[in-house]
């Protein structure tokens, strides 16, 4: 600019000044909210002010710079003394006084405010909500940091507060209040004791950008902000800023939802203005409110808003029909027509916001995204109500598809009862991402019952799904899942509740790929590497084994662990949980082989009998029971572990010669499985006993390669049911994401 | 493409390239006689979601009109330009499909009373992609 002579009184109160607005200590900008502030005790009219900084070059660098800044404070002295604003009276007009800045403790205020404002302006749609603000910054202020603006803010509150009989009246007290305080003679020049709002004015400045200029006007007109009004006369109580004071408080004190909301909402404008990056944020006080609102419509934190009761609960806010209506839509995430806590917090959000004069958005922003995992859990549940009671465990969520599963239907309450038991920490961090959800949801109710969700994490394992268990249930199958190699299809439903933490209804409707991507780590630690089949339990421990019918190529049985008493082979069909691994690896020592064994009917039996001994038990019962069960059976003696594909036609004959090889294998398998109670005692015995034991790994291992067989089939529907979600998906793709 | 309720008046009414609203709502409202035929033909309680046909096919115009009726008797008409001979019958019976979908998500919203005009933003972007796809 042109060059500038100033006196030396001038020039020590300019850097004075300058040093006061220079917050980030840069000795050449001045932050543009300090400069701001400053202006404004300087009592001009606005447009002067803007004036002032067209001429200095702020509004063109976007900065204060020291030479900047001296420019618009030497303008400061000339419009002060009624002089006309030129470039040339810069150095013409001699003897120009000092410029004149209110400096009182209510300055501090009147900065932040205008701090807010002007960081609120940024944000055009944010300026409707400069006006609130300050009233309520100061309040703010006051309780965070000094006495004195606490004093202040207080008087402050007092003042809106005494005004404002109606809730009409509190927004425009605000600012007023602080245009009083900005009033005050104080005198000073720049000490201000900025201390306490530092740092959170730091936010306010760097957020704005040289907008400042804009700031002001917006902000006189915004004067009596009319959503303020709106918002305080939704609660139709005490004024706002009153709220904001004792914002805790006062929060519990209003009985009307909206009061509290005001003031939530004041923080949340607060909070938004600072920080700008993320406008959608719902901080903590927010949610806690929104919390509290939930409670009041539906106590059951994990359950639903029903869409009339909050239709009426929004209507309150006095939005048109048409935001509500596409807040609602925004919101209601899974299209169900009610509102889970989430949704809820989200669709309050929107309204707060909306009334504070945030244009809507026309997706739902990423903070709002409802978390699927625990409300979804709670949803689906809800939603699916044939899936056995899922209950918040995700473990649970697999047995309760097992309804889908023809043979395995009664297993499956079995299950649930084992699931349970493993009680899966419903995984919090599961988070599905709402596309997932939405697919899910959207499959749940557009494919019906169609458990056709591959699992993604079923890939994961290689268990013989069992058909039953289909995928549905695997869908939530997430490599979290290590543990339950085996699972079935069944399994899957388990995991995937664990995983997804929901929707055990979900489980069968979603693709599991997708959520599984999405969803955090795996749950944490599946309570049970045992499944939640009992059977699974027990495979997973003892045969880490896939028996039942090995799908064609056993896969090679991952040499899963052998210490799995064979006789959980079997393992019911859902409970094929088999640590695939293990399972495998026993039948895979026993080599492959066509293993009939027993006839259809005898592993169904098996499977039936695995599965109502498997429910609930640990691996050493479970296998024990097995082993009971495989010994009871005694039709497949040796039968060497099953093939992969079912060959329970074959007949037991075949299983000799068979199981002649196998009992080479045996041997193997025997020494796989030494941790089986009847191989030490074989082994410690005479021959007989040995050929014994023998025989009843050979049956186990017959059992679990049935297992591993059922357990693939079903990983390949699931995988096919999977891949068919995907297709969905990718069609439904182009129009649900525009 | 344009949807009616029971009483046979529009809650939505969308046209691409063109832009002959007057002409389309014209042609739509004479299709929903066509419609209203069919429907009291089937009687027998048919909850025939799609009905698909190729009515109206004006040699000069030469545009086909497609209906879809919805168990509650919301009718969807869709109007496309015959030269566009690639929309096979899947991907009609698929769009409507999709506009059932959508108008079942509007219907959840509890803040729409139904008979009232559609406003959803979403609902317009579907149905804009939708037409986007196709012209």
């Amino acid at each position: 600019m042109e060059g500038l002579t100033l006196s030396e009184a001038e020039q020590r109160y300019y850097c004075d000044l300058f040093s006061y607005c220079d917050t980030e200590s840069t000795k050449k900008v001045a932050s543009n909210g300090r400069v701001l502030e400053l202006f404004r005790a300087a009592q001009l009219p606005n447009d002067v002010v803007m004036q002032i900084m067209e001429l200095c070059g702020a509004t063109r660098l976007g900065y204060f710079g020291r030479s900047q800044f001296y420019i618009a404070l030497k303008l400061v002295a000339v419009a002060q003394s009624g002089l006309p604003l030129r470039v040339e009276s810069l150095n013409t007009v001699k003897d120009l006084p000092l410029p004149r800045f209110v400096m009182s403790k209510n300055e501090q205020e009147s900065r932040h405010t205008a701090l807010y404002s002007s960081d609120a302006d940024n944000p055009a749609s944010y300026s409707g909500v400069i006006p609130p603000p300050p009233g309520r910054i100061q309040v703010k202020k006051g309780s965070v940091s000094h006495d004195a603006v606490q004093q202040r803010t207080s008087a402050d509150q007092q003042e809106s507060t005494s005004p404002v009989v109606s809730p009409q009246q509190s927004p425009p007290t605000s600012p007023h209040t602080w245009r009083k305080h900005n009033r005050h003679p104080s005198g000073g020049n720049n000490e201000r004791p900025l201390a306490g709002p530092g740092p959170f004015w730091a936010p306010f400045s760097e957020a704005q950008p040289g907008s400042s200029a804009s700031s002001d006007p917006i902000w006189s007109g915004h004067s009596p902000p009319p959503h303020q009004e709106n918002w305080v006369s939704f609660a139709d109580t005490p004024p706002t800023s009153a709220l904001l004071a004792m914002h805790p408080a006062s929060v519990q004190d209003q009985t009307t939802v909206r009061t509290v909301a005001s003031a939530a909402t004041t923080n949340e404008i607060r909070r938004q203005s600072s920080s700008y990056d993320d406008p959608w944020k719902i901080t903590d006080e927010q949610r806690q409110y929104y919390v509290n609102q939930f409670k009041t419509i539906q106590p059951d934190l994990n359950g639903f808003i029903p869409g009339s009761a909050a239709k009426e609960f929004f209507t309150k806010s006095k939005l048109p029909i048409l935001e509500l209506s596409h807040i609602w839509e925004l919101s209601d995430f899974d299209k169900d027509g009610a509102l889970t806590l989430d949704e809820f917090c989200a669709a309050f959000h929107l309204v707060v916001a909306r009334k504070n004069g945030y244009d809507l958005p026309e997706k739902l922003p990423e903070s709002l995204m409802p978390k699927l995992i625990d409300l979804e859990d709670s949803t689906e549940v809800g939603e699916q109500t044939g899936e056995v009671g899922y209950s918040s465990s995700p473990a649970e969520a697999p047995p309760s598809k097992s309804p889908s599963m023809p043979s395995l239907n009664q297993t499956w309450p079995e299950l649930n009862q084992s699931s349970e038991d493993t009680a899966i920490v419903h995984p919090v961090p599961i988070r599905m991402t709402p596309s997932k959800i939405h697919m899910q949801e959207m499959e749940l109710k557009r494919t019906g019952s169609d458990h056709a969700n591959p699992t993604s994490p079923l890939l994961v394992k290689p268990p013989d799904l069992p058909e039953e268990n289909k995928m549905s249930s695997s869908v939530k199958f997430t490599s979290g899942n290590t543990v339950t190699d085996g699972y079935s299809s069944s399994d899957s439903y388990a995991s995937d509740p664990e995983q997804i933490g929901s929707t055990v209804t979900r489980q069968r409707s979603h693709s599991g790929t997708s959520p599984d991507n999405t969803a955090p780590p795996p749950p944490p630690p599946r309570p049970h590497p045992s499944h939640s089949r009992s059977s699974s339990l027990d495979m997973n421990r003892s045969f880490s084994v896939t028996p039942g019918q090995q799908q064609a190529g056993v896969v090679a049985y991952p040499p899963a662990v052998p210490p799995r008493p064979q006789p959980s082979q079997g393992a019911g069909p859902h409970v094929h949980r088999p640590v695939d691994a293990e399972g495998l690896i026993a039948h895979t020592s026993t080599s492959p082989q066509q293993i009939p064994e027993q006839p259809n009917f005898a592993d169904f039996s098996q499977f039936e009998a695995f599965a109502v001994s498997g429910v609930n038990k640990e691996e050493e019962d479970e296998i024990e029971t097995h082993s009971e069960v495989l010994q009871g059976k005694g039709t497949t003696p040796l039968a060497p572990p099953p093939k992969p594909i079912r060959r329970r036609l074959k007949s037991e004959d075949e299983l000799r010669p068979e199981a002649e090889e196998h009992t080479q294998k045996t041997g193997v398998i025997a020494a796989v499985l030494a941790s089986q109670p009847s191989i030490p005692r074989s082994v410690g015995k005479d021959k007989k006993a040995i050929q014994a034991s023998i025989r009843r790994n050979k049956e186990t291992n017959t059992v679990l390669a049935r297992l591993n067989s059922e357990l693939q089939q079903q990983l390949k529907d699931v995988l096919e049911e999977r891949i068919s979600l995907e297709v969905q998906l990718e069609q439904l793709r182009p129009f649900s994401h525009l | 493409m344009s949807k009616f309720p029971k009483m046979n008046y529009p809650l939505y009414i969308r046209s691409i390239p063109t832009e002959n609203e007057l002409k389309f709502h014209y042609t739509v409202h004479t299709s929903l006689d066509v419609v209203d035929e069919k429907i009291s033909a089937m009687g027998k309680a048919l909850v025939d979601q799609r009905e698909l046909y190729l009515g109206l096919l004006y040699p000069t115009e030469d545009y086909k009109v497609y209906g879809y009726v919805t168990n509650s008797k919301v009718k969807f008409v869709m109007v496309v330009d015959s030269s566009n001979t690639a929309l096979r019958d899947n991907e009609i019976r698929s769009m409507f499909r999709k506009l059932h979908n959508s108008y079942t998500d509007i219907m959840c919203n509890p803040f729409y009373n139904p008979g009232d005009r559609i406003n959803s933003r979403a609902f317009d972007n579907m149905v804009n992609s939708m037409m986007m796809q196709v012209c």
